[in-house]
Formats: C-alpha cells, structure tokens, sequence
C-alpha cells in the first residue's frame, strides 16, 4: 500500500479516459509529463462555454459577450492567486509554453547587443534553446550552456563561474522533461539578479507537481501550459514582472493589443492586454482556470506527498529488471522516470507495451542534447500523476519485463 | 519467384498467427536473422528519414536486378525492413516501381504499428521504390 490522504480510486473517475480500453486492455496512462488527462470537472466547463455564453470577449456590449469576458477575467485571476503573482496584468494568456518563451525571446531583441551573453541550462527542452540561438543570431550575442553531471543535476559551480556583468538573460526549466530533475532555480534568480541578468523559468513540467510562488522566487518570467495541469492543450500563461512587461515591445500586431489606431501610429493597450492580439483561446483560458480549481481542491501538498511515493516505489520496481538503467537520479526530483534496458532499443520497448495497454513516451522527449550527453538514442519515460495508482506500476513493471524477454 | 509470390508466401507464414505477441516474436526472429548491411554502408546519406529508430537501406545492381540491404538499431523495425528486403531485393527495378504492397495491411502490420512507426514503413517503402527508379534509369 502507499500511504496517501487521497482516495485514488474516487479521482480515477472524474476523469472518463481511465475509463476506456487500448487493445483490448485497461489503459494505463504513463504519458503525463507530455500532456495530463481532463478531468470531467473540466470537460463540463468547457462544454458550458459553449452551450451558454460562447462569444467575443472584451468588446461586446451583449450579455453573452459580458459573461464569457467576466469569466476569462476571473480565470485570469485564479491564475493569478494560484501562482501568488503580484497583479492580474502580470499574467499574460498564451498558446502555450512555448509560446511564452518566444514571446520573450522575441522581445529580447530590442534590449541585447553583440558581446552579451545568454544562459541556458544543459537540460532544456528545444523549445528553451532553439528560440534563444535565433534571438543570439539576430542580435549577436552569445549562447552559454550551464552543464549538468551523471546524476542529471546542473553543475551550479560552473553556472556561478558562467555569469558575469555580460550576463543579460538565464533560461532554465524548473524541471526537467527528460530526467524529472527538480533544478534549484531559487539559487540561479539570485544569483542572476546579483549580476544584473533577468530570468526565464520554464515551468511547464513543474506545474502539475509544484505551487510555485513566483512573488518569492522574485523570478522575471514564468510560463506554463494549461494540458500539463488537467487543463485544455492550446492554452498557457506568461508571467512577467510588470517592468519587464513594459520594457518589451508587443509580439505581435492586431485587434485587441492596441488602443488606437490610425494609418500614421499606433498606440498599444495596456498590460496584459498588449501581448494578447487577437481573439484569444477564450474557452480554454476559462478550462485553465477550471482544471487549476481541480487540482487545489485536491491539494498540491497532498499530490507531491502521493507521487513522491509513487515514483520511489516505481524506481525500486524498475531497478529490480534486469539491465534496466534509470537516466536522471537526482536527489531533487518530480515524477518522472526515464530508463532503457541493455541492449534494447527504448522504441522497440514502448511498441510492445503499448500492445499491453501501457502508454509510455520513447525517443529523444525533445531534448537531443540530454541524450547526446549519455550517447544514447533516447530512453523509455514513464512520467506518473496523482490518478496512478500502484497496480498500474506493477503493470508497467510486468510489461517492460515481458517485453524484455522478447527483445533479448 | 515474383514479388507477388513471395509476397503471398508471406502473407501465409503470417496466417499461421493468432494474436500480436507471435506475429511481433516473429517479426523480431526475422529482424535478427536480417543480414547486415556492410559496415561502410552504414551512413547519413542511407539513413531513411521519418523513422523513430535509425533504418539503413543500401542498393545495388547485379546483372539487371536490384539488391538491397538493411539494418536498424531497433529489432522491431529492422523485422519490418527484413520483410520488405524479402519481398523487393533481386528483382529487376521496373517490377519493384510496378508492385503494390497491399500484402503489408494483409499480414495485420500497418493496423498494429503505432503512427509515427506507420509513417517509418510508409518511408521505408518510398526508400526503396525510389531505388528503384534510380536504378532504371541508370539500365536504360
């Protein structure tokens, strides 16, 4: 048994998906660091948005217009409350993660000259590099990799010897998508802020483990993905201090971002609004607000304590196969566990498991240089949530085994 | 034999299956009897794109037929090439351009490969089929 304050089995059913077969098999959903399930308390959300106030938002004088504006507005706000950000105008609605970071990247351009440096992290996903080598080539600035060690943790020595004065932005994942490593990103904002350098967080696969208090981290910008935290996919949000928010110009042009227009200038909204051209993800901001009411009424402290002990009872399992190596143990870490068995290829190992109902993520996980760093081709993931249980481990324990004994 | 005769004989080893477990044992027997591509063969240029594990095609003539030869780092995979190598390699190249590959539903593959792996035998068929051309051209 694992010990838990929560009754596994009664969140199993707000979400239908657990609910249905894959070949012919109960699924068993393991895939949750690349996206989480909705649960139905989401799903009705949704289905009300569109059934009863679907509309425009923020321009509209009907009553259907009013309701969906007063609703992404509050959605706004348990954004808001949720993260412990300072002001509503701070959070900016996105498509996403990504999103976010280009976003910054993006406005980064009108600050940076030839000669200044930028810091990224050895374990980032492509989406926290490639947007930075295109910020570094259209501004001439020069890209620094802080390196990590065996165990998957950043080597923090080399990062304090990596920043100095010409130091002007750090990137980094609060956790990391491959490994599961929980990165000290209280030690780096400090250390950045102490040479004058702002900084990124990517949270994206911190968000469904970890409240993060943003007002303490003192951090400069956060963003996240609703469908990795029970929310919709196409939907995030972008925390920015509201200095930096002003200091960055808009990303892009449209309705909605401006205040007036005219065919000789144009002025732009305010904050948030100024980021936010077009009709945005409306339906989907309102979910994201929706599946972060689920997941608080569940307890954050009470989903780390579960899947802490989840994963330390999945990685005692795991280790016990035969040849089975785990990649990413760093003492700091969410759930996530990424390992390949001697001599198999990890895709080989996810197609015969999926045969068994077990939906597991093989291949690189968007972080080529992760894997270049083990030299290996990519690594099985099994990334757990609050809904899994232990029968599900042993089902994955009981599926690798099988198909290691084909594959050797 | 023809491309169509062996792919029929194919067809019947495969007919002799129940489930998924022995059609993917048996996919695995034949990745692992699959002789290997030469070692200098193994380069970027033979890589096929579009596949999760890394396939390897080389083609060569003898006489007026195309031989072909394969490898992969994933066993699954390379079951999958070796199939394929069976049915085209030593026929003439027109045939080759000629021959549907209706057999590759027949024996339950493309329904049972995941997305990304369908679209890995999508290319690899393409791969050889563009051999092919090339070979043609270069006969006439």
């Amino acid at each position: 048994m694992i010990e838990t304050t929560l009754d596994i089995q009664a969140i199993r059913k707000d979400f239908p998906i657990l609910q249905r077969e894959v070949n012919g098999k109960p699924l068993v959903y393991l895939d949750n660091a690349a996206t989480s399930q909705t649960p139905q308390q989401v799903i009705d959300v949704i289905v009300d948005y569109y059934k009863r106030y679907n509309a425009n938002i923020h321009r509209g004088v009907h009553t259907l217009s009013q309701e969906a504006t007063d609703a992404y507005e509050a959605a706004r706000q348990k954004i808001q409350k949720h993260f412990n950000i300072a002001h509503s105008r701070e959070v900016i609605f996105t498509s996403g993660t990504t999103h976010g970071i280009n976003l910054v990247a993006s406005g980064s351009t009108s600050f940076l000259k030839e000669g200044d440096e930028i810091l990224v992290s050895a374990m980032e996903h492509h989406s926290n590099i490639v947007p930075w080598q295109m910020l570094c080539g259209r501004t001439g600035a020069t890209l620094k990799v802080v390196p990590m060690n065996l165990e998957g943790e950043l080597v923090m020595e080399e990062y304090h010897n990596l920043l100095s004065d010409k130091t002007k932005l750090v990137f980094c994942n609060h956790v990391s998508n491959a490994l599961g490593t929980i990165n000290p990103i209280e030690e780096i904002i400090e250390a950045a802020h102490k040479v004058g350098a702002a900084v990124l967080i990517d949270g994206a696969q911190a968000a469904a483990h970890i409240k993060a208090d943003l007002q303490a981290l003192d951090v400069d910008f956060y963003t996240v993905s609703a469908h990795k935290m029970c929310g919709p996919t196409g939907v995030g949000m972008l925390y920015g201090k509201e200095e930096w928010l002003k200091k960055l110009p808009p990303y892009q042009g449209g309705g909605e971002m401006i205040a007036e227009v005219t065919f000789e200038k144009t002025t732009y909204a305010d904050l948030p609004h100024k980021f936010e051209a077009g009709t945005p993800n409306i339906c989907g901001g309102i979910a994201f607000g929706a599946a972060l009411d689920y997941m608080n009424s569940i307890s954050f402290d009470a989903i780390a304590q579960y899947e802490d002990e989840l994963v330390r009872y999945a990685t005692e399992q795991l280790l016990a196969i035969d040849g089975l190596k785990i990649y990413g143990t760093a003492t700091h870490k969410t759930s996530v566990i990424s390992f390949n068995i001697e001599g198999v290829h990890p895709y080989d190992i996810g197609t015969i498991v999926d045969k068994l109902g077990i939906a597991v993520r093989t291949g690189h996980h968007c972080a080529q240089p992760i894997m270049d760093f083990y030299q290996i081709p990519g690594t099985v993931r099994a990334s757990f949530s609050f809904y899994n249980t232990k029968e599900e481990v042993d089902k994955l324990v009981e599926g690798v085994t099988r198909a290691r004994n084909m594959l050797l | 034999m023809t491309i169509k005769e062996i792919q029929e004989e194919i067809i019947d080893e495969f007919s002799m299956f129940d489930d998924w477990m022995q059609r993917y044992e048996y996919m695995i027997e034949l990745g692992k009897s699959l002789p290997l591509i030469a070692e200098q063969y193994k380069t970027d240029d033979n890589l096929i794109k579009g596949c999760q594990s890394k396939v390897w095609v080389h083609a060569e003539l003898d006489g007026d037929k195309l031989l072909f030869t394969a490898d992969s780092d994933a066993i699954i995979t390379k079951g999958i090439i070796a199939i394929l190598v069976r049915a085209f390699s030593n026929q003439k190249p027109q045939d080759i351009i000629d021959a549907d590959v209706e057999f590759i539903d027949e024996i339950g593959l493309k329904e049972h490969l995941s997305p990304t792996r369908a679209n890995g035998l999508v290319s690899m068929i393409k791969q050889l089929k563009l051999y092919a051309v090339a070979y043609q051209t270069q006969l006439k």
